[in-house]
C-alpha cells in the first residue's frame, strides 16, 4: 500500500496533513522534503496533526508525508551501552561523524550499527520449547556487563535453531523459533520496542532492599529502595544536576540510564568526559561501561523531549528484564512536563492549571509507575529506579509539576535555597525531605552495616529537628542565654551538618560507604551522650566543645573509608578529652566541699 | 531569484499582516518584503505561520500605514541571515544586521542563518580554562571559564554597564590573546548604547569588536533577530576564525518582553506574568549558543546582562534564565547603597562552571575549600546581622561579634574594588586568608587541615 499525505499547515513543531486517513493513530512518519521525524498524535477524518521531533523552518505546504508502520520504537540490543543518544534515540556519535558539529534536521541514522559484530554464547539449544523471558544466549558487552539475549514477548515455540558459539552482527538473528501454528519466526538479536508501552513482567515485588548511593544524607536519613522512585525538586543553583550525577556515579545500580532533558549541553558533555575516567568503585572499571546517555539538551527540538523520557525508561527496562538492578535519572522533568504544554498550546487544547494540560497527572503517573522491583519474565529479580529532577518556577515546591510529582514518588529530596547559598552540599533539606522506604530497608542495613543503624537515625533526626526549635529561639534573643543542654543540641547538629551531612562531590569524600557515614554518626552521638551527661553534672558547655578533638569531627569525612586507624586515632582522642573535662570537674567540686 | 509579488492583504493586526493564496510558493519562516504604497521602500517581515489558506507574517518596522489592497508582497526565498566576512571586525550594524557606521556595506564572506542550529553535545569540549577577570569576588568566588554563559542579573540604576565593560577589558584568557568582544544591544539607551561603546573600543586591549546595536526607540520586533545577529557573528568568529570571543548581551529583559508583545499580538496562550509558554525554549536557543567546540579554536562565552522587573529574581525572566545558563552574577542594591562596588551579591551569585576551572593546575590548590568556607562564614553573618538587628550588637556573644567584623572586612577589603582595578587572583586568594583567619579556628569546616596549618600562622 502506497500511503501518502501531504503538508497542509505548519506552526512550528505541530503540523496539520491531509489524506491521511490509512494511516494509524500514534505511528511514526516521515515528514516533507527534508525527511523529518514525527509522530501522529491527532487524527479527524482525512487530517492528522503530527509533532515533529525535529525543527520546521523551510518546511512548505503540499510536502509529501509517508507512514515508518510503526509507533515511535527504540532498538533493544547489545551496543547501547556506552552510546549516547538524542530524544528519539538517533546516536549523537554517527551523526557528529555524518553532519559535523551541528545536528541538521532529517539526519537518518540506525540507533544500533546493524553491522557491529557481537561474540554470542548460546544458552538454549535447538528442540528447547521457549516463551517470552526464555534465555537465548549472553554476549560479555563490556567489563561491567553481561548483556542476557532473552527471547522478546511475543515469540513463543520451539527452536528450530539457534547460532553457535561466535559473531553474529546486530543485524543478524540468534535463533529461529516455530510457533504453534508452524510458521518459523526469526529472533533478532537486535528487537524493536515502542517507547509507550511498558515491558511486560511477572510480578512486582515489595522494594525492600535499600539502593545504596554512597551519599551520607540520602543513605543515612532519606534512603531509596531499589525500584523506588525519588524526586529532587529545587530552584536553579541548587544543585539538582550535581546531585545527579553523583546518583549515577555512585549508586549501586549494574546499568545507569542517565536523561539530559532540556538541559545544558555543557552537562552532558561533563559526564561524557568525565565517566569514562572515573572507576565504579565496587569493581574498578570505567563508568561509561555501565551508563548509557540520552540527550534532547534545552536547544533541540521540544518535541523531542518529550519523547526523551519514554526512550530512556524503555531502554531502562530492557535491562531490568535481564535481571539486573537499573537507575533512571531524569533531569529534569519538569522540562517535559512543559515540552508537553507547548505541543499542548499548539494543539490549541483548553489548559488546566498554569497552562499544563489536564492529563499532566496521569502522565506523570504513567511514567513513575514504571519504576519497580519485579520478578521479570525469565524469572529473575530486577529492578528499575527513577530519581527525577524537578525545576519548580521561582523554587515554588506549590507549582503543578512538584505537586503532581509528589503523589507518584516516595522519597522526596527538597533542596534548599539557603543551605545552596551557603554552599552547604548536597543542599538536601533535612526537615522537607522523607522517604517512605525508610523503615522498609532498615533491616537491611541493621543486618549489613550496624544493628543500632535504625536507632541512630532516629537520634540524628530528633537532634536536627529539635535544633531547628532551638535555632528560632536564637535566631531572636542569641545563643548566650540558652540552658548548656540546648547549647549541646546545637552543637551536635552543627557537627552532624558539617560533619556529616556535607559531602564533597569530587575527591574521596565523594563516594562514602554507609560504614564510613555510620562511623562519623557514631562518633557525633557519643559525643553528644557523653556531653549530655557532663552538661548534667554542671560541666560547662565550652569545656566540653572547646577543643581540637571535638572541632576536629568536622574534618572526620576528609578520611578515607578504609583509613581505619584515623577514625579510632579521633575516637581515642574524643574519649580522652571528655574524660579530661570530666575528671577536672570532679576535682573542682571536691576541693570546693 | 523568484521575483512574484502578491498585491493585496486581507488583514493586518498588531505586527501581522494574513495573506490568502500564497500557496505552496512560501516555506516555513521565510523571510518577506513588504512594499509599503506609495513608496520605494521596504520593510523586512518572516512568515510565522503557513497554511494552504493563510500566510501569517510578522512585520518587523511595524505595520503603519500599510493599506491593505495595495500592499505587496515579495518572498526573497531564504531565512533571516547575516553577513559573515572577516571584514566584519570593528562594524557597527543596526538589530537587523544592516551597517549603521557608515561605512558601506560588508564586501565578501558568506550568509548565514541567524537562527543557528543546536550543537551536538559530543562536538562539545567541557570548558574549563579559567577567564582572569581581576575582579576578586569574580576570580575567587563566581569563577568565569572559558565558553561559559554567566549572566549578570542586575536592577535599574545599577553599575552593570560598568561590570560589564570592566570584565570585556580586563579579561585575560590565560594562554591565548587571540580576543574578541562582540557587543548586542537590545533595546537600549541612547546613552548606554554610548557609553558601552566608547569603553569597550577605548579602554580595551583589543580592537576586535562588532557591535549590533537595536535602541530602546528602534522597531520592537527587531529585538528578536538582535541577539541572532550577534551570536551567529560570534560562532563564525569563533569557530571559523578561531577567536575566543565574549559576547556581552543587553538587556536580555527587553528581548523577553519584545517577545511576550508579539506572542500577545498572535493570540496566543499566555504562561506565567502573560510570557509566551515556550520562553524557556526560545531562551535556551539563545544562551545554548556559548561553549567550546573541539578541534575548533576559538570559544564563545556569554555575559548576559539582565535588569530584573523589582530586583525580582522569581521573575520568569530571571528564573527561566538561571535554569538555564551556567550560574549568574547578582547584584545587590544593599550593597550598592553602602558605596560597594561591584556590589556583587556573592551568596546568590553561583558558577557552575566553577569546579572544573579552579584549583590545582587552573588557579591555587587551595582556591576551592577556601571558597566554600567564604560561602559559609559569610552566610553566617547574614544570620548575625538579622539577630544584631533585634537584641542589639553590645548583646552578641565574642564569636558572633567576630563574624560581624568578619563580614565588614569581606564587603570593603575583598569584595570592594576600584573600576579599574585589576587584581591578581593569586593576591585576592591570599587577601582571602587574611580575612578568614580572624574567625576562631573551630568555624573554619570548609578548609581542610593541612590548609589551616598551611595558610594560617599560630
Amino acid at each position: 500500500m502506497n500511503r501518502i499525505g501531504f503538508v497542509s499547515m505548519i506552526n512550528g513543531p505541530v503540523i496539520h496533513a491531509s489524506g491521511m486517513k490509512d494511516f494509524a493513530m500514534r505511528e511514526m512518519v516521515h515528514v516533507g522534503d527534508m525527511n523529518l521525524l514525527g509522530e501522529i498524535i491527532r487524527m479527524d477524518g482525512d487530517e492528522a496533526t503530527i509533532q515533529v521531533y525535529e525543527e520546521t523552518r523551510g518546511m512548505k505546504v503540499g510536502e509529501k508525508i509517508t507512514g515508518s508502520g510503526e509507533a515511535l520504537s527504540v532498538s533493544l540490543g547489545p551496543g547501547l551501552i556506552g552510546g549516547f543518544f538524542d530524544g528519539i534515540g538517533r546516536p549523537l556519535s554517527s551523526l557528529l561523524d555524518k553532519e559535523g558539529i551541528y545536528i541538521s534536521p532529517g539526519a537518518e541514522t540506525p540507533m544500533i550499527p546493524p553491522d557491529k559484530m557481537w561474540d554470542v554464547t548460546p544458552e538454549a539449544k535447538a528442540g528447547d520449547m521457549i516463551s517470552s523471558g526464555a534465555l537465548l544466549g549472553t554476549v560479555q558487552e563490556t567489563g561491567l556487563l553481561l548483556h542476557r539475549i532473552i527471547c522478546p514477548p511475543d515469540i513463543e515455540g520451539e527452536i528450530t535453531w539457534i547460532t553457535p558459539q561466535g559473531k553474529v552482527s546486530s543485524g543478524g538473528i540468534v535463533a529461529k523459533v516455530k510457533n504453534a501454528l508452524g510458521r518459523e519466526i526469526d529472533v533478532p538479536l537486535t528487537q524493536r520496542w515502542p517507547v509507550r508501552t511498558p515491558r511486560p513482567y511477572r510480578q512486582r515485588l515489595r522494594p525492600s532492599e535499600p539502593l545504596v548511593t554512597g551519599q551520607r544524607v540520602i543513605d543515612g536519613l532519606f534512603p531509596i529502595a531499589k525500584g523506588g522512585a525519588a524526586a529532587i525538586p529545587g530552584g536553579f543553583g541548587t544543585g539538582k544536576t550535581v546531585t545527579q550525577h553523583q546518583l549515577a556515579k555512585w549508586s549501586e545500580a549494574k546499568v545507569v540510564v542517565y536523561i539530559g532533558c532540556g538541559e545544558r549541553g555543557n552537562e552532558m558533555t561533563d559526564v561524557l568526559e568525565q565517566f569514562p575516567v572515573l572507576e565504579d568503585p565496587r569493581s574498578g572499571r570505567p563508568l561509561m561501561e555501565r551508563t548509557i546517555l540520552i540527550a534532547n539538551t534545552s536547544n533541540m527540538p521540544v518535541a523531542a523531549r518529550e519523547a526523551s523520557i519514554y526512550t530512556g525508561i524503555t531502554i531502562a527496562e530492557y535491562f531490568r528484564d535481564m535481571g539486573y538492578d537499573v537507575a533512571l535519572m531524569a533531569d529534569s522533568t519538569s522540562r517535559w512536563a512543559e515540552a508537553l504544554r507547548e505541543i499542548s498550546g499548539r494543539l490549541e487544547e483548553i489548559p488546566a492549571e498554569e497552562g499544563f494540560p489536564a492529563y499532566l497527572p496521569s502522565r506523570l503517573a504513567e511514567f513513575y509507575e514504571r519504576a519497580g522491583r519485579v520478578v521479570t519474565q525469565c524469572g529473575e529479580n530486577g529492578s528499575v529506579y527513577i530519581i527525577g529532577a524537578v525545576s519548580p518556577p521561582g523554587g515554588d515546591f506549590t507549582e503543578p509539576v512538584t505537586r503532581h510529582t509528589k503523589r507518584f514518588i516516595r522519597c522526596f529530596w527538597g533542596l534548599d535555597k539557603n543551605l545552596a547559598n551557603a554552599r552547604h552540599f548536597p543542599a538536601i533539606s533535612w526537615l522537607e525531605s522523607y522517604s517512605e522506604y525508610a523503615s522498609e530497608v532498615e533491616a537491611w542495613f541493621q543486618g549489613n552495616v550496624d544493628p543500632r543503624w535504625g536507632e541512630l537515625r532516629e537520634k540524628v533526626r530528633a537532634i536536627l529537628l529539635e535544633d531547628e526549635k532551638i535555632q528560632q529561639v536564637i535566631r531572636l534573643v542569641g545563643e548566650d542565654v540558652l540552658p548548656d543542654d540546648q547549647r549541646l543540641v546545637n552543637y551536635a547538629a552543627f557537627l552532624v551538618k558539617n560533619g556529616y551531612l556535607q559531602q564533597a562531590a569530587f575527591g574521596s569524600d565523594s563516594y562514602s560507604p554507609p560504614e564510613k557515614g555510620f562511623a562519623i554518626l557514631d562518633m557525633i552521638m557519643r559525643f553528644y551522650d557523653r556531653g549530655l551527661e557532663l552538661v548534667r553534672k554542671g560541666v560547662p558547655i565550652s569545656l566540653i566543645k572547646g577543643s581540637d578533638a571535638v572541632e576536629d569531627i568536622t574534618h572526620l569525612r576528609e578520611f578515607s573509608a578504609d583509613d581505619k586507624s584515623s577514625f579510632e586515632r579521633a575516637l581515642k582522642k574524643l574519649d580522652n578529652h571528655l574524660n579530661r573535662v570530666g575528671a577536672e570537674r570532679t576535682r573542682e567540686e571536691g576541693s570546693v566541699k | 531569484m523568484p521575483q512574484t509579488e502578491y498585491v493585496g492583504i486581507s488583514q493586518v493586526t498588531g505586527p501581522f499582516i494574513l495573506l490568502e493564496n500564497m500557496g505552496r510558493d512560501a516555506f516555513y519562516e521565510e523571510l518577506v518584503d513588504v512594499r509599503v504604497p506609495g513608496s520605494n521602500k521596504t520593510r523586512r517581515g518572516r512568515i510565522v505561520s503557513l497554511s494552504e489558506k493563510a500566510t501569517l507574517i510578522q512585520v518587523f518596522s511595524g505595520t503603519d500605514g500599510l493599506i491593505p489592497n495595495e500592499t505587496r508582497v515579495r518572498l526573497l526565498g531564504r531565512t533571516l541571515q547575516v553577513q559573515l566576512a572577516p571584514s566584519i571586525i570593528g562594524r557597527t550594524f543596526n538589530g537587523l544586521g544592516e551597517p549603521t557606521d557608515g561605512c558601506g556595506p560588508v564586501f565578501g564572506g558568506r550568509r548565514a542563518d541567524c537562527n543557528g542550529m543546536p550543537l551536538n553535545p559530543m562536538a562539545r569540549q567541557y570548558p574549563r580554562d579559567f577567564i582572569h577577570t581581576g575582579i576578586s569576588s569574580i576570580d575567587t568566588l563566581t569563577t568565569l571559564i572559558r565558553g561559559q554563559k554567566l549572566p549578570i542579573f542586575s536592577g535599574n540604576g545599577l553599575p552593570h554597564n560598568q561590570l560589564a565593560v570592566q570584565i570585556a577589558t580586563q579579561a585575560r584568557l590565560m594562554g591565548s590573546e587571540n580576543f574578541a568582544v562582540v557587543f548586542a544591544g537590545i533595546g537600549i539607551k541612547h546613552d548606554d548604547a554610548e557609553f558601552l561603546t566608547r569603553e569597550l573600543s577605548e579602554k580595551g586591549r583589543t580592537n576586535n569588536v562588532v557591535t549590533y546595536l537595536n535602541l530602546a526607540d528602534d522597531p520592537v520586533i527587531e529585538r528578536i533577530a538582535t541577539p541572532r545577529m550577534a551570536l551567529t557573528a560570534a560562532e563564525y568568529m569563533a569557530y571559523e576564525l578561531g577567536f575566543h570571543v565574549l559576547v556581552i548581551i543587553t538587556d536580555m529583559t527587553s528581548y523577553c518582553e519584545a517577545i511576550r508583545e508579539l506572542g500577545v499580538a498572535a493570540g496566543e496562550v499566555p504562561s506565567r506574568k502573560g510570557y509566551p509558554a515556550y520562553l524557556y525554549s526560545d531562551l535556551a536557543s539563545l544562551y545554548e549558543r556559548a561553549g567550546v567546540v573541539r578541534g575548533r579554536g576559538g570559544s564563545v562565552t556569554q555575559l548576559p546582562i539582565l535588569t530584573m522587573p523589582n530586583d525580582d529574581i522569581t521573575h520568569p525572566i530571571p528564573d527561566l534564565t538561571g535554569f538555564i545558563t551556567e550560574g549568574q552574577i547578582v547584584l545587590s542594591r544593599e550593597l550598592d547603597g553602602k558605596g560597594i562596588y561591584p556590589p556583587i551579591d556573592v551568596l546568590t551569585s553561583l558558577s557552575r562552571l566553577m569546579k572544573d576551572g579552579i584549583g590545582k593546575g587552573f588557579t591555587r590548590e587551595d582556591h576551592p575549600d577556601l571558597a566554600s568556607q567564604l560561602f559559609a562564614s559569610y552566610s553566617h553573618v547574614q544570620d548575625v546581622r538579622s539577630l544584631a538587628g533585634v537584641v542589639g550588637e553590645d548583646e552578641l556573644s565574642k564569636t558572633d561579634k567576630q563574624s560581624l567584623a568578619f563580614g565588614e572586612m569581606f564587603e570593603n577589603k575583598f569584595l570592594k574594588q576600584g573600576r579599574y582595578e585589576d587584581r591578581e587572583i593569586g593576591h585576592s586568594l591570599d587577601m582571602a586568608w587574611d580575612i578568614i583567619s580572624t574567625l576562631p579556628r573551630g568555624d573554619l569546616t570548609r578548609v581542610s587541615l593541612d590548609e589551616i596549618k598551611a595558610h594560617i600562622k599560630n
